[in-house]
């Protein structure tokens, strides 16, 4: 991976992208929920060659305070690359890109929060790219809904997210790193499922407004499709653990345990 | 109108959930007629209202929950604690001690004190404050504090309490659950503390599968029986043990010379070093020193006294 040469074509002959994939196959997805023993909620995600860890602590007090929201929770994001997550060793000092992207990561995933029920406090999000292959900042969102739900933050849904590009005219679904770099155009988006909303839409390159449209579309299916992987990684990881003995008497009837809890005090 | 889950179904935030006539409570989210859940957690229907009690979360305060903190600040007539979660708490020396009482208010709670309290009000604008008028809230002296995901603490502590009692009975300690997820242990010795740890943490891993009470309660039993045997007389027991365990790994010198070292079993008067693996697990080790009049309910100086019957009732 090291002397970076163009490749002669990003789309063979055949029609097949560089990595053998179809214009609209995601690259094998890997998701893992709650990798992190510290943190509140973590997932990491394993996109093609990206590698992320999120890890999600609080709602907790916020500091310092006048960063304080007194109706809701202040999002706090922060994403950043490992110094060898690149070819190039990365620069350790946090660079413009990486305070954007925190930022970009943020307004994507505030639409799906409750953040309203926490006022006062801070839900961080930490974003730690091990390996970058292209497709960071989808997968950074990826992997962050998934550890916000890991930490049992109210949320509307989870937002999937992925990104769709153009290379030698074609349209093509979450772009590795060289076809991000030498195709024509990318198109980050990320939605939230249950009402197909967008919440993050950016662009660069340049693309027909047909072809945006169309982009936008093919996103939106690869999107559906991620958010029943991520689903599933969510359910799995109570779903390994023993549940024998059917229902019989679940005696945890949370509303008379919480009544019962206050004998613990009172009495 | 249809519900769209089993009972006790784990779902995942933006799962739906019911449609129609049904009501929305913790957990869910009602938009445009249908029910969402808002959180990871399992799914129940109580009559024609939908929840969904979270598997995870830190602790929001909520009036009448019983709390364990620890002073932070003492503040004029305030002090300052900290129950967890992100809201600090404040609890008035009107509302913990008997006039009159001297300006000085850290003669009676000072910094680092660990008190059960219960919350008199919360709510989005003023932060959470502490009462400690009510019978059997006071400062907690000696003992340990365990912290546990306060989602799991309705399942520590049972129906009706038959959780926590039963481990309070095996184990003969003394215990207040408090539902920001901290967990007062106070115990005679170091074996029953390590017990009580290690039940409060099944609990937690398995809070989400039935029949959990039974399975602690056979745990208990049989390492409270191993216990019993160990502590009338250690030699004999270490022996067979030694035998029968470390014969197939040990040279025959090493068994021969040593019989008592390469025991596993934890000695119940171990008080001494902190084993690793426990230091990992206390997280705060209040302090025991005397403190000469914390009245706060007329109880005074109750540390030998069994103080079970808080929880028990």
């Amino acid at each position: 991976m090291s002397p970076e040469v163009k490749p002669d074509f990003l789309i063979s002959p055949e029609g097949l992208r560089i990595d053998g994939r179809r214009p609209d196959e995601l690259r094998p997805i890997e998701l893992k929920v709650g990798v992190l023993k510290q943190a509140n909620g973590s997932a990491s995600i394993r996109q093609g060659k990206t590698y992320i860890i999120a890890g999600v602590y609080g709602p907790r007090e916020l500091h310092p305070r006048h960063l304080t929201i007194n109706d809701r929770a202040y999002l706090r994001v922060v994403y950043r690359m490992a110094t060898f997550s690149v070819p190039d060793r990365k620069r350790p000092a946090p660079s413009r890109r990486e305070r954007e992207i925190s930022m970009v990561i943020a307004n994507s995933l505030k639409p799906a929060l409750f953040l309203e029920e926490y006022p006062k406090a801070v839900v961080d999000v930490f974003i730690q790219v091990i390996q970058a292959d292209g497709g960071t900042r989808c997968a950074a969102i990826n992997a962050a809904s998934l550890a916000l739900a890991d930490a049992g933050i109210p949320m509307r849904c989870l937002v999937p997210a992925v990104a769709v590009g153009k290379a030698d005219g074609k349209l093509l679904v979450d772009l590795g790193d060289e076809e991000d770099k030498y195709g024509q155009g990318d198109v980050p988006m990320a939605i939230l499922p249950t009402t197909d909303e967008i919440t993050l839409l950016q662009q660069d390159g340049f693309f027909k407004r047909e072809e945006l449209v169309e982009a936008m579309q093919m996103g939106i299916n690869s999107c559906k499709y991620l958010h029943e992987l991520q689903k599933d990684a969510l359910k799995r990881v109570y779903a390994k653990k023993p549940s024998d003995g059917e229902d019989e008497e679940y005696e945890d009837d949370l509303e008379t345990d919480l009544g019962d809890a206050e004998i613990a005090g009172d009495e | 109108m249809a519900v769209y889950f089993q009972k006790r179904e784990v779902v995942v935030p933006g799962q739906l959930l019911a449609e129609g006539r049904y009501r929305t409570s913790d957990g869910t989210y009602d938009e445009g007629g249908k029910i969402y859940s808002s959180l990871m957690g399992l799914a129940e229907l109580k009559g024609n209202t939908v929840r969904v009690v979270a598997l995870d979360g830190t602790y929001i305060p909520k009036e009448g929950d019983l709390v364990i903190g620890t002073i932070k600040i003492v503040a004029g007539n305030n002090w300052k604690i900290d129950i967890g979660g992100p809201y600090g708490a404040s609890l008035h020396a009107n509302n913990a001690l008997r006039r009159p009482y001297s300006d000085d208010i850290s003669e009676y709670m000072d910094i680092g004190d660990v008190v059960s309290a219960e919350i008199s009000a919360f709510d989005r604008q003023s932060g959470p404050f502490l009462s400690m008028r009510e019978r059997g809230l006071e400062v907690l002296e000696g003992g340990m504090i365990l912290e546990v995901s306060p989602a799991k603490i309705p399942r520590i502590i049972g129906r009706s309490g038959s959780m926590i009692n039963m481990i309070n009975d095996h184990l003969r300690i003394d215990s207040v659950v408090g539902q920001n997820g901290r967990i007062w242990i106070k115990s005679p010795d170091v074996a029953r503390v390590r017990l009580a740890i290690k039940a409060f943490r099944m609990i937690e891993t398995q809070a989400h599968t039935s029949n959990l009470t039974d399975r602690i309660s056979k745990m208990l039993a049989e390492e409270v029986a191993k216990l019993v045997d160990s502590e009338p007389s250690e030699e004999p027991r270490t022996e067979i043990k030694t035998v029968d365990e470390e014969e197939p790994a040990l040279a025959p010198e090493t068994e021969v010379s040593e019989v008592i070292e390469p025991k596993p079993e934890v000695e119940p008067k171990a008080e001494s070093e902190p084993q690793p693996e426990a230091a990992d697990e206390i997280e705060e080790v209040v302090e025991d020193k005397p403190e000469p009049e914390v009245s706060t309910d007329g109880k005074n100086e109750s540390d030998d006294k069994p103080e079970t019957e808080e929880v028990n009732k």
